[in-house]
């Protein structure tokens, strides 16, 4: 994988972020590549505008809350809707895992490595939606059900296929997610050229 | 009315990972995600403790939605594990995200295997 994200967006429009912190960059945008770019979504310690951000906003703990029962009725929902059969994969938390990881890696493109958005849409969507659609729990819990119903293969390819799927989902979020990048910085670069043409 | 248990759960569930995330992070220097293991591991545990309880007793429903559902679903999460896995491996740390994969996934079950052996003894 090749990385030229040393060059920022800088032909891009702000989007609606009015929140400049001190490491922030030109246009509050701090460049981060990434290969030293934050890793951990819920707040990353080493960046200091994550660091502060829980003292910083106060409404950081209502809207992870209000994001948490989003998600959680939304999973709630599809296992409605697809009610889990004894012995066999529970495709409701299979696809709402994967679905999941697939979105967080759209978001983090969108929030770090664009340095875009509002300062809550990382602890609102990220923290809170996301991780309370995606489940660790319920996932760990239906591995040891297949097992308790004789299904021992089963449980050991939904175990290794929901961790296999997910780590190929938040990979396709991303490369969506640095394509759009991508092409949004060319056009933009060509409509500039083109203005310049013009005059 | 239960759903609204679950969302009261949710509502628990999702600050108590990122309290313990930001907690747990602020006390080691290394890049292992430490902070989502523990929540996750944690919610294992609980969950299985609830389920082998449900297994044994008659549990308000409320209650396995409200603790279970909502508040064990909110407080893991498997975005933040891959994401986290993802980002070790792409910035080099290939040991550390195949080591997270692996605690996590034995502790995981570890954990949820011992819950579930208490519940349904108590």
């Amino acid at each position: 994988m090749s990385h030229r994200w040393e060059t920022m967006p800088d032909e891009l429009p702000a989007t609606g972020s009015t929140h400049v912190s001190p490491d922030a960059g030109p246009l509050g945008r701090r460049p981060v590549e990434p290969g030293h770019g934050p890793v951990d979504p819920d707040a990353d310690l080493r960046e200091p505008r994550q660091r502060r951000e829980w003292t910083a906003h106060r409404w950081v703990l209502p809207t992870i809350a209000v994001g948490g029962m989003l998600g959680a009725s939304a999973r709630h929902g599809l296992e409605l809707a697809w009610p889990v059969q004894a012995g066999e994969i529970p495709w409701a938390t299979f696809m709402t895992n994967l679905g999941g990881c697939a979105l967080i890696g759209l978001l983090m493109v969108y929030v770090v490595e664009l340095g875009a958005g509002h300062p809550l849409l990382r602890p609102f969507v990220g923290v809170g939606v996301l991780g309370g659609f995606t489940t660790f729990s319920t996932y760990a819990v239906q591995t040891t059900d297949l097992t308790d119903a004789r299904e021992p293969a089963l449980a050991l390819v939904y175990l290794f296929g929901t961790v296999a799927g997910a780590l190929v989902a938040v990979m396709l979020g991303i490369f969506l997610g640095r394509t759009v990048l991508v092409l949004l910085r060319r056009a933009a670069r060509r409509s500039r050229a083109g203005a310049r043409r013009g005059r | 009315m239960a759903f609204l248990f679950l969302c009261l759960g949710a509502a628990v569930g999702a600050p108590a990972r990122y309290l313990t995330d930001r907690a747990i992070q602020a006390r080691h220097d290394t890049v292992v995600p430490w902070g989502t293991m523990t929540a996750n591991v944690a919610g294992c545990l609980i969950l299985g403790l609830l389920t082998g309880v449900a297994d044994a007793h008659r549990v308000p429903e409320a209650v396995v939605l409200g603790v279970g559902t909502g508040f064990c679903g909110a407080l893991t999460t498997y975005s933040t594990f891959s994401y986290e896995t993802f980002r070790l491996y792409e910035t080099g740390a290939r040991l550390y995200a195949t080591l997270n994969v692996v605690i996590s996934l034995v502790a995981g079950l570890a954990a949820a295997l011992i819950g579930l052996a208490i519940g349904s003894a108590l």
